[in-house]
């Protein structure tokens, strides 16, 4: 399959390490990756903050750079990110509309549909479980609230990590409970997103897992940043990094970071 | 018997008596500050909403049309809001067929007014009440008061409530933020035949409260309700509670005074059919409620001899006007979306500053007062906060009997507060620097420019980031930056 990949911004400029595991495991299993160059952002950060006339040049760029999809440029499209594939499902075609660009709307309609958040291209469409993976460690796994609820991803990512070699997987307590992100309602309402994400870090370190993972990097950020003011020494990682990760080509724990890396690569293997 | 010593301490929550019932208190994150500060609010609230969601989950899992049913209550909400007034005339020639007085309400005011009129024209003092939204929303409690009528609260929580002087923190439960020792306090110190040597055993406070009352609804002649339901096509008026005050005041004294919001009208009997298995299921858990009243104006010789009906829009009609934001008005009160809402769990029902807390108040509240197509609240109203005191999880989504999209409503809000139609909006910290990314996310240019800044930053910042000035230290309140790459993902591709 030729698979365009979504980067999403977060990922792009914050986060590569999520993208290059997506890049990694597609090919390994086969697959051809293109990163269409024209894309920046989902439009979702000014969505979600009030600002949905701001976002419509946002949404445009997004659809003009994906919409090949629809003349059989890329089979499918892949975004490893609940939240921005939610946002290209539920809110592109609205803020087009919206914004009084039918024509857009039902471009990001169209293209929307043919988009995909990682677990559900995995699942869905290239019908695996077992992607061949290995990953010798004990996970919990945070579902997300836009992969569960707005996406209903299921348990396809928990399929896939039962599926991974040598993986231990440990139930969170309270997993369905939001981990207080939310984009700028971390910042607006800092104080009740800090309420929240201190409760998700203390039941992530319940689980007595190093790792925690799931489909989001945004989610993951608020988390792992939580995780490590409180130096409990679990490592955050997106759910591509553990699907990539083979016994050839394993886990690398400093995925070219900066210097504040270091804080996080201390959790060795088991 | 124990001893309790010292003087009562009861203070009210929140402390200072609101003007307004819609609008109290600061903005949401200033409110919300002090709120999270109540270790025991928190702990009562974590144990409330965990208790209160397991049951209802248990109950909505064992019936199998459960998504049906809330489809068919959303449908049918849905076309009677289409179709408000008409259902709404018919409502008031079927009550009035059947012997009872309709009045409509503009605005609170005029529905304190009219209630305060009937009151005063059967000479009574005195009104026993049913537990409701819709009189605590305009203030009527404290109109009756400034009128020299005593009002008195006959539901449990409620009087709790109206007794310490509080404001209610939860629609179905609006003690919620107090615990039984708390609850001894203030019937010791406020109820005047408490008995003597109360203790805070919950049988005993509500035998207390049960002796109380029992007085006060054997001598009352007027009672005010509100409503769950209206039947345009019979006139059939419906209360469903778990006490059994509400069937004490809705048959015992002489005149009945109902207050609705126009919303609660429903086309036909037939429709109770879904409503009565959605509502009790997502609000207490019960498969039934165990007293579900109805009645249809006047019986001769039999309950109430005299039934006023008062329709009240206090910015419903507004709310109405808003294509997305008019689903509020779908509401059926149950409370379901509090008890699931992460945010309400942590920061309680009086941080919302409105007698409609959590998810649903987020999005009704400033309706009402004016955040929608006629944008006429000002977006430095603390209610202007509300819209965004959500992380938009969608747990009150998936937990809505009828099926409301709250967070696509919150996010359509969010928009009206920004950017209110026919006004100007003033910049703020936020439009500014939002405006300023979104220059940099419409193209692949400008967006490998801002990557880049991120990875110079990697090189800058020292290898732990635990303290950033404002506006970052809302971030680094709780948490630390995250590792920055030393390359973005797309030069990484370039080069690959």
């Amino acid at each position: 399959m030729r698979i365009a990949l979504f980067t999403t911004c977060l990922v792009d400029a914050v986060f590569p390490q999520a993208a290059q595991a997506t890049v990694r495991l597609l090919e390994r299993l086969g697959h051809t990756i293109e990163v269409p160059a024209g894309q920046a952002c989902c439009g979702q950060m000014h969505v979600n903050s009030g600002f949905q006339a701001q976002a419509v040049p946002i949404v445009r760029n997004h659809v003009r750079t994906f919409a090949p999809v629809l003349e059989g440029e890329w089979d499918a499209i892949v975004g490893p990110s609940g939240s921005c594939v939610g946002a290209a499902r539920h809110q592109q075609a609205m803020v087009a509309r919206r914004g009084g660009d039918e024509k857009l709307a039902g471009l990001a309609d169209a293209v929307a549909a043919r988009t995909y958040e990682l677990s559900q291209l995995l699942v869905d469409v290239l019908g695996l479980t077992d992607v061949g993976a290995w990953f010798p460690h004990a996970v919990t796994y945070h579902p997300t609230c836009h992969s569960m609820r707005m996406l209903r991803v299921g348990d396809r990512p928990t399929r896939l990590l039962r599926a991974v070699a040598d993986l231990e997987l440990r139930d969170l307590p309270e997993a369905d409970s939001c981990c207080g992100f939310g984009g700028t309602f971390a910042l607006k309402n800092s104080e009740t997103s800090g309420a929240m994400v201190t409760d998700k870090a203390r039941n992530i370190v319940s689980t007595g897992a190093p790792f925690v993972t799931a489909g989001d990097w945004s989610c993951l950020m608020n988390i792992s940043g939580a995780l490590d003011r409180q130096n409990t020494g679990v490592r955050a990682l997106h759910l591509a990094e553990i699907l990539a990760s083979t016994r050839d080509d394993p886990w690398d724990p400093d995925p070219g970071l900066g210097g504040a890396a270091r804080v996080g690569a201390r959790t060795g293997a088991r | 018997m124990s001893t309790h010593l010292g003087m009562p301490t009861v203070r009210p929550m929140p402390a200072h008596a609101p003007d307004e019932p819609l609008r109290w208190g600061q903005p949401f994150p200033a409110a919300a500050h002090d709120t999270l500060r109540d270790t025991q609010l928190r702990a009562n609230l974590r144990t409330a909403t965990r208790t209160i969601r397991d049951k209802r989950l248990a109950v909505t899992a064992e019936l199998p049309d459960w998504e049906d049913l809330r489809d068919a209550g959303a449908g049918i909400k849905a076309s009677a809001m289409a179709a408000l007034p008409e259902l709404l005339e018919q409502l008031e020639v079927s009550v009035q067929a059947r012997g009872g007085q309709v009045h409509w309400a503009r605005d609170a005011a005029e529905a304190n007014r009219i209630v305060t009129g009937i009151v005063q024209a059967t000479g009574a003092r005195e009104v026993v009440k049913v537990k409701s939204m819709v009189t605590q929303e305009i203030g009527l409690n404290e109109h009756l008061a400034a009128a020299g009528i005593q009002a008195t609260e006959t539901d449990l929580a409620e009087l709790i409530v109206q007794l310490a002087g509080d404001m209610p923190s939860h629609i179905l439960v609006p003690a919620i933020h107090r615990n039984r020792e708390q609850i001894r306090e203030i019937f010791d110190a406020r109820m005047g035949d408490a008995p003597d040597g109360l203790t805070s055993d919950p049988a005993a406070l509500a035998a207390a409260a049960r002796a109380h009352l029992r007085a006060r609804f054997l001598r009352a002649e007027v009672a005010v309700s509100g409503a769950n339901f209206a039947i345009a096509q019979t006139g059939t008026i419906g209360v469903v509670e778990s006490e059994g005050n509400g069937r004490m005041c809705l048959t015992l004294p002489r005149t009945l005074i109902t207050v609705m919001g126009i919303e609660k009208v429903l086309p036909r009997f037939e429709d109770l059919e879904v409503f009565l298995q959605l509502l009790p299921r997502s609000s207490t858990g019960e498969r039934m409620n165990p007293y579900t009243s109805t009645w249809t104006g006047v019986t001769p010789g039999d309950g109430p001899q005299e039934f006023h009906l008062v329709l009240l829009d206090n910015g419903r009609t507004r709310a109405l006007a808003d294509e997305i934001g008019r689903t509020a008005l779908h509401c059926i009160r149950c409370s379901a979306c509090l008890n699931v809402c992460p945010v309400y769990e942590r920061t309680g029902g009086h941080a919302y500053g409105s007698v409609y807390p959590g998810p649903i108040g987020a999005i009704l509240t400033p309706q009402l007062l004016g955040v929608g197509e006629t944008g006429v609240l000002d977006p430095h109203d603390p209610a202007a906060s509300l819209p965004f005191a959500s992380s938009l999880c969608g747990a009150c989504y998936d937990a809505c009997p009828v099926k409301i999209d709250i967070p696509t409503a919150l996010v359509h809000l969010r928009d009206r507060v920004q950017h209110p139609p026919g006004r100007r909006a003033r910049p703020t910290v936020w439009s500014v620097a939002l405006g300023f990314v979104a220059l940099s996310m419409r193209s692949r240019r400008t967006f490998r420019w801002a990557g880049r800044i991120v990875t110079v930053l990697s090189w800058v910042l020292p290898r732990r980031v635990r303290r950033l000035p404002f506006p970052g230290s809302l971030w680094t309140a709780s948490r630390d930056l995250p590792p920055l790459p030393r390359q973005t993902f797309r030069d990484w591709w370039s080069a690959r």
